[in-house]
Order: structure tokens, then sequence, then C-alpha cells
């Protein structure tokens, strides 16, 4: 039997699978979050080698805003379903009619912010002590100093001036009752990385992250898809373009790149020459110069 | 091969590699400046910097600010954690652990340190060779990390001057030989314009060495992995349902195939492999770093924290280990509390001992500590509640790393490399000490002058001394006198040094004081040494009261050539045997108080072997005896 992935990918693979391999013996009651995106596919996909021919022994949780692309819901159990994964979804309508959070008004209106009180009432109801996640150091300069094994107190937060160091391969997840671990066994993957393992490891995605026609409109440098969620301010006029999604989130908040890439390869060609990085199609973390890092003390993903 | 745009290949290595140094060093502008020159910063991240140069009234783009992540960190004007950067050229990825090298940042840096092949150490050209860089370089050596590159930066401000570069390298040079670093190389760069740094720059044709990129990018990754001594930490057991059952992990090192024979810690239960399962199916051999799945030919009880290993190589199992220690806490190491000892896949409780010293790591210097502060590194000694399995860190940097978890707050406090077992060495120095050796002034010793080992392979058996210690009565030359005339029918060369007998002649002047016993015992030691020499099996017995007077003579001795053997029986069997009416000439107050009686009686803290003889009859224990020195190998086993 011949490995399919050698060198730094089979490094970053055998990272992963051990960290996910720590999780199911460190903790009780871990989750993996999933978006619906291809950074928590791999996750998923990595969990599933990890744990074969065992289930993997860890529920998806789906934090749903409501504003999804239908086309990520359809995939998302489909994806499950073949993985043989059990998923659990919350969302933040729900959190919005029990009165817990309110609804931002306004044109740049957005779930994004309101999702972090639905996802800390989740982890709380579930008893979660470990939530992982498929974020990575190399998306934004908040993230190159986060931990594979991120502590939260017992409101959710971030403290980055309490972290515990991290040496080897020793990941400490002792906790006090009510904390929670935020865990990231793709920290030290890139872009380029993902999307090589996709393509070697034939994973399939949503065709969001392939070009296709629609109507987006611009909004401070970015391209928003035009959908029932958005606004539109008087000057904005809908215009039909060829693009792709990087990330797939919130429909309200997740720009989309003008792109000709129609498969993983082309994909690669396009992200190895990109110019842009893949955040940076995010409205969420233009608001301020340390946007990400305050959201992460609050519990933001 | 298929490659991108970039010329990326996919199947790059990864070299993780750190970077150490002061903010003034330029360490922030030589990463940001290899992030831009080999493309790996995106227009949006450029544009950001670009703006915030601006804003700081600063001219041109600060690359600085590409690396500097969080806010008060921004405030400060410093980078206060570590902080991982990628990038990737078309021959390797790159992971640069960048760690703070400002004064209290020890802690950053030995964390950077723990997983990098590889240390970059900046220099400034205009200030030399500071306290810190050693302190630098001592970490990187510490961690055993096996290459150093030492940037030479700044190079730009001392006119590109080759003699000021060869000044700071031959600084370095001297210090740094004191270290255990292999490989250290030196290039002159100027972060700020980009010399050396991705390209040959022909500001400095005297340098003919590569450009510091180049030097990262042909640097042999993978050295510090021991690819010989297999050991698996069981991480997480796989059991689907009744037909499987399989112990996840990452080979730590080594290597393992189907079939082979191995052996699970702590049980000592032997099997064979019956199938390596990697991530995309069955594999023929699963090395170091493969994080694999292990079936077993016979289903044995093993569980997370177990360690298999092959059944000829077996790692030490021991609860007390010496290690350095880096304290990375503000509260300080406290010996009187336990800690919780991450080590492998296995947590333990633990003490610290004993710290034997402080290592200030600016002047190298031992100096005696009662504790260890924040970023403050010793040698100590630990003790676990239960055995570990553990090589010393030098050999296998996989199984000789460890933790320490405060168990109340449940942060990580400390980190350790571990050295070794405890070599008792304490006791043995102070045995040396209070029974120095004499050596008469004028005496030059040239060696034996027919080797032992000639002796013994004449012999057809090895020397040793069998140490027999115990109370009297206890049989102690009951079973020797046997022993020895076993062996001589066996045609094993012997000599028995008896107690009674050397009080005749040889140590015809010392009583049965404390300070006499203790005479005894050496010049008892000094006569069995002669004989071991002289090919023998020695068998010595003496009351021998004190541990520090055994150990005296087991320090005479090559390891594994003293065996120490305790005859022992209760104190009232003692009293009612009295052969020699000696208990009853204690009671009359006739003679010195007898060990274990009125006088104390050390009893051996880890003899080689106890012989009950309120239990055990004579011949029994003879035959225990006799096994003893056919397992060691000391004389051949008898044919069938």
């Amino acid at each position: 039997m011949t490995r399919r992935i050698k060198g730094h990918l089979q490094a970053l693979e055998n990272e992963a699978v051990y960290v996910f391999r720590e999780v199911a013996a460190q903790f009780e009651r871990p989750v993996l979050l999933f978006s619906g995106g291809k950074d928590s596919i791999v996750m998923t996909w990595l969990a599933q080698k990890a744990f074969r021919p065992g289930a993997v022994p860890l529920p998806l949780l789906h934090i749903d805003t409501g504003h999804n692309f239908p086309e990520t819901i359809e995939f998302r159990d489909r994806f499950v379903e073949d993985m043989g994964c059990r998923l659990l979804v919350r969302s933040v309508q729900d959190s919005i009619d029990r009165g817990r959070v309110q609804e931002e008004t306004g044109p740049d209106a957005s779930r994004n912010a309101l999702q972090t009180v639905t996802l800390l009432d989740a982890l709380k109801e579930l008893k979660v002590d470990a939530a992982l996640g498929g974020a990575r150091r190399d998306e934004e300069k908040a993230r190159a100093k986060e931990r594979f094994f991120s502590h939260r107190d017992r409101f959710g937060q971030w403290d980055p001036k309490n972290q515990r160091p991290e040496l080897w391969r020793l990941y400490n997840g002792r906790k006090a009752p009510g904390e929670h671990f935020r865990i990231f066994p793709l920290s030290n993957w890139t872009e380029l990385d993902v999307w090589q393992y996709i393509r070697l490891e034939e994973i399939p995605i949503p065709h969001l992250y392939f070009s296709h026609e629609r109507e987006v409109v611009r909004r401070n440098g970015v391209l928003l898809a035009n959908s029932d969620f958005i606004e539109l301010m008087d000057d904005e006029r809908p215009e039909l373009r060829r693009v792709r999604f990087r990330t797939i989130g919130d429909a309200t908040c997740t720009g989309a790149v003008e792109s000709e890439a129609n498969s993983v390869e082309a994909v690669i060609l396009e992200t190895g020459a990109a110019r842009v990085t893949e955040r940076g199609g995010r409205s969420d973390d233009k608001r301020s110069e340390a946007a990400m890092e305050e959201r992460k003390r609050e519990g933001y993903f | 091969m298929t490659t991108t745009t970039t010329g990326a290949p996919v199947e790059t290595d990864l070299l993780r590699f750190t970077t150490a140094g002061s903010v003034d060093d330029g360490k922030s502008t030589l990463i940001g400046r290899l992030l831009h020159d080999t493309k790996s910063i995106f227009e949006d991240q450029l544009e950001h910097i670009e703006g915030a140069s601006r804003l700081r009234g600063e001219e041109g783009v600060n690359l600085a600010l590409l690396t500097d992540g969080l806010k008060a960190e921004r405030e400060q004007k410093i980078t206060i954690d570590v902080a991982y950067r990628y990038f990737a050229t078309p021959k390797r990825k790159f992971i640069i652990a960048d760690t703070p090298g400002h004064v209290q940042y020890t802690r950053n840096m030995v964390t950077g340190a723990s997983t990098a092949d590889l240390a970059v150490i900046l220099v400034d050209a205009r200030k030399g060779v500071l306290t810190q860089s050693k302190r630098h370089a001592f970490i990187t050596s510490l961690l055993g990390i096996p290459h150093i590159i030492v940037a030479v930066n700044k190079m730009d401000l001392v006119d590109y001057s080759e003699a000021r570069f060869e000044e700071i390298r031959a600084e370095f040079r001297e210090f740094s030989s004191k270290l255990t670093v292999k490989d250290i190389s030196f290039v002159p760069i100027s972060a700020l314009h980009g010399d050396n740094v991705v390209s040959w720059s022909d500001r400095m044709p005297w340098y003919e060495g590569g450009s510091f990129l180049h030097k990262l990018e042909t640097v042999n990754v993978g050295s510090r992995r021991n690819y010989i001594d297999f050991r698996f930490p069981v991480q997480y057991v796989i059991r689907p349902n009744q037909d499987f059952r399989g112990y996840a992990g990452t080979v730590a090192s080594g290597s393992i195939s189907p079939g082979e024979e191995i052996l699970v810690l702590p049980s000592g239960h032997g099997t064979r492999v019956k199938s390596v399962e990697g991530l995309d199916g069955t594999l023929e051999e699963a090395v170091a770093g493969d994080a694999v799945t292990l079936t077993t030919e016979e289903e044995l009880d093993i569980s997370r924290g177990d360690m298999i290993v092959r059944r000829k190589n077996v790692p030490t199992v021991n609860d007390r280990f010496e290690a350095y220690l880096c304290w990375m806490n503000e509260e300080p190491l406290d010996p009187e509390r336990s800690y919780v000892l991450f080590h492998t896949t296995r947590q333990v409780q633990a003490f610290v001992d004993r710290i034997e010293y402080r290592v200030d790591v600016d002047t190298l210097h031992r100096e005696q500590a009662e504790t260890l502060g924040l970023n403050e590194i010793g040698r100590v000694e630990l003790t676990t509640a239960n055995p570990i399995f553990f090589d010393s860190y030098r050999v296998n940097l996989a199984t000789g790393n460890f933790v320490l978890v405060d168990p109340h707050t449940n942060v990580t406090v400390a980190a350790g490399m571990i050295r070794g077992e405890v070599r008792r060495l304490e006791a043995l120095e102070d045995a040396q000490d209070a029974i120095d050796r004499p050596v008469s002034p004028a005496v030059v010793w040239q060696g034996w002058n027919v080797p032992r080992v000639e002796r013994e392979s004449r012999n057809g058996h090895r020397a040793t001394v069998v140490w027999f210690t115990g109370m009297s009565g206890a049989g102690k030359t009951t079973i020797a006198r046997e022993v020895e005339r076993r062996l001589f029918e066996r045609g094993v060369s012997t000599m028995l040094l008896e107690g009674d007998q050397v009080r005749h002649g040889l140590c015809g002047d010392l009583g049965f004081a404390a300070g006499d016993r203790t005479e005894n015992i050496r010049r008892v030691g000094e006569v069995a040494k002669l004989f071991f020499e002289h090919g023998n099996v020695v068998l010595c017995t003496f009351v021998s009261p004190y541990q520090r007077d055994r150990l005296a003579v087991r320090s005479l001795l090559p390891e594994g050539r003293f065996v120490e053997v305790h005859v022992h029986a209760p104190l009232e069997e003692l009293r009612r045997r009295d052969p020699k009416e000696l208990y009853l000439k204690e009671e009359r107050g006739e003679i010195d108080a007898l060990p274990g009686s009125k006088a104390p009686y050390e009893v051996p803290a880890a003899p080689d072997l106890t012989l009950n003889t309120a239990v055990a009859s004579v011949d029994d224990s003879v035959e225990l005896v006799l096994a003893r020195l056919e397992r060691d190998g000391i004389i051949p086993k008898p044919p069938d």
C-alpha cells in the first residue's frame, strides 16, 4: 500500500490526526464545529481517518445563522451522512426568538456577531468541554499565536496573556468545571495546504468554491452575493459576475472573488498566485484593525 | 511531480525553525523581508501595513509590522509570545516559531525551540555578541536543536565590513565551543535592504557562502528524530466491535512491521504485531512520526498511557530520574508540592525532590538554589507516583521530554528534558569522601600486568563480588560456604572472605565502634577488589551495617559486578538460633551492641537478592544465588 500523500502534507496530516486522538482521549464531551466550509469538511475527513475502523467519537455541531446559501445545507446533510457522523444544529433564529440576542439592522446587518451567543449557549447546553475548529494560524495576525489547545474561561472568553505554553506535542487539556477548550488541529496548515490536500485526497466540497455566475453587489471593496438576506443601499446595483467563494460563512458577509477557476486544480493555481488573503474577502474583519482579536476575546471562533 | 504556478511541488518537505533576537536586532524586519521576498505577503496585508506605516509617520513600508500580532504588543512595541508564520518556496514549506528575545522571555524561546529543527540567532553587527545571543545559543543547545544559523544583521550600518563580520564569528565560535550544537553557520545580512536574505548580495563580494534562504532550503531536516529505538505510546484504543481492537498512536521513534515481537509496558506482557493500520490502509512498515493503529496477535489488556516497544529494545522504566527543568510560571517551583507530569501519553503525579543546581543562562555558571523562578533553568531530580518509560532526551527527544502542570490552576508551569536515571552520585561521593582511598606519595601505578578480561577468558567465567550482608546469625557464612563449594565443583575460581577470618589478621587492630566498622569494610573492599581483578568470584560475608560502606565497596567495582545479597531473618529467630551466643553476651553486656539489635543496621534499599532464612532452606538459598549468577552471565549454566 503506497500512501497518496508525502512530504509536508503527510506531516500536517499526522499532526492533525494526533490532535484528534488526543482530544478523544482527554475530553469527555468534545464536538467538531461544522460550518459547511472547506476547512470543516477537511476536519471531518481527518476525524474519520483518525478513528477508522471505528466511528468518529464526537458529533458535529453546526451553528446555523439562517443566512445560508442553499447549496451549503444540501451539501452538509449529504456529506455528514457519507462520513457516518452525527450532526447537531443550533440556530441563531432560535436565539433571536428566545430574546437572547437582537437582530442587527441597517445595510451592513449581519448575524455573524450574534452566532457567538448561540454558540456559547449550545456549548453550555451540550456540556461541551472541547470544541474543535478548522481555524488556521495563517489566516489572520491574531491567530498566529493561537495554541492547538486554546483555553477558554467560564464565559467562553480567550485571554491572550493567559494561554498555556505548548511544548513538543504535549497538549494540556486540564481545566476547571465549566471551562472549555477550543482546539485547532489545522493550526499549521495554510490555505494552499488545504487545497492541495483536498485534491490529493479527492475530498468533495460544495460548488460555491468553484467559478459560477452570480448576482453580486460591490460594497467596501468586497463582492457580496445578492440575496434576500442583504439590504441594498440606494446606489447599489446588483450585477452578474463569474465568481467563486474562498470561504463559506454567513451569506451577508462572505465575499466572493471574480474567478474562472472551476476545478480544484484551477483553484490551487489561483491560490498559489493569489494576492489577497482568504479573510480579505470577509467584511467583518475590516471593521477595525484589531477586529479579529476583539471578537476572539468575546468567544468568536 | 505536480507543481503549482508558484512552482511549489506538492511533495516538498517541512522545516520548522525558531528565530531569536530582540526587537532591536531587526528580527521582525528579517521575517517580514523573508515573507515579502518569497512572495508570501498578500496584497491586502501589504496595503494594510503601508497604511499603518504612514499612520506611524514612518518612511516606506515597515516590514516588521507584518509580524507583530496582538494589540498589547503593538502598544508596548514588543512581541511577548511565540507567533507562528508560514511561507513556502519551491523546495520547502517553512514554519517559523518567532520568539521574542527580551530578557524575560526564556520561556517563549524554550517553547519555540521545542519543535524546531533549526534556530536562527540574530546578532546586530554594531553590537556584536551580547549576553542575549549567548542565552539564545545555550537554550538552543539545551533543547537539542542540531543546527544554528547566526544572522549578522545590519551589515549596512557597519559598511558591509568583512573584518567586523569575522570578529563576530570568532567571538560566537569561542562561546559556542562549550555547547553541544553540531552545526553552526554564519551569514552577513541586511534585513532592511534585503542583502543576502533571499539572494546573494554584491555589496559583500567577500562573502562566499549561500544566502540566508539558501541555507534554510538546504539544511538536512528530520535529524532530530530517532529512527532506531521503537517506542509507541498508546494514545487511544479503537474498538468498534468484537472483531477489532486496535491501539492508535504516533510512532515516537524507530519503526515497526507486522510479525515483530513486542513488549507492552508497564505490564511486561509480550506478543507480536498482527497488523499496522495506516491512515490509508494496511502498511508494511511504520516509522517515526507516522500516525497509525497497531493490532496484536494476542489480545492483551492495553490502554492509553501504556507503551509498546520491541522485546529486545526497552526504554528505562523508573519512578526516579534526573532532568533539566525550565520554569515557566510566576509562581516559583515548590519542592513540597506535587505536580502533574505529562510524558508521552502518560500523566502521573510528580515531586521535584532536589534541585542539584541552577544554571545562570548568561554565564553558564552553576549555582546552588532552593527553588526555580520564572525563566530559570536548573538540573533537578524527580520522583513520580508510578514509573514512566523514558530515554534520555539527547538520545530520543520524543521519550525524553515532559511538562509539569499545576494541579490547582491547571497551568503548564515547567518544561523538562530527561538526562537519565538518578545515579545516586551523592551517596557514592559521600562514601568516597568518608573513605578516601589514600594514595602513597610518589607512587605511580601502571595498571594490571595481566588484565582481568584475559584471566576471565581463560577461566571460562566472569569475575564478580557477591556481598552477603545481614545481622549476626542470619546465615550469611553458612550459605556463602555452600555456594563456594558448589562453584568450586563447577570449576569456578573463587575466594571467600569472612568477617571473623579477616579480624584475625588484616583487621586485627580494629574494634566494633562505628569508625572501626567502616575501616574494616574499606580494607575488605580493597582486598575483594584484588581477588576480583584476579578473575575470581569473590564471596564476602560481613554484617556491614552501614549503607554507605556497602555503596563504597560497590563503587570500587565496575557496573554489574557487585551483587548485594541481603540475608535476613527476624530478630527473635536470630536470638533463638544464636550459634555463637553473641546475643546472649550482648544481653549480659559482655560485648558491644549488635547491629540490628541494640545498634543500627541499615537494611539495603535495593539489594540484588534477598534471602529470608526464616522461610528458605540453605539449599534453596544457595540455588537462588547460583541462579542469579547464571542469569547475570557471570558463570555459565551447567549442561542439562
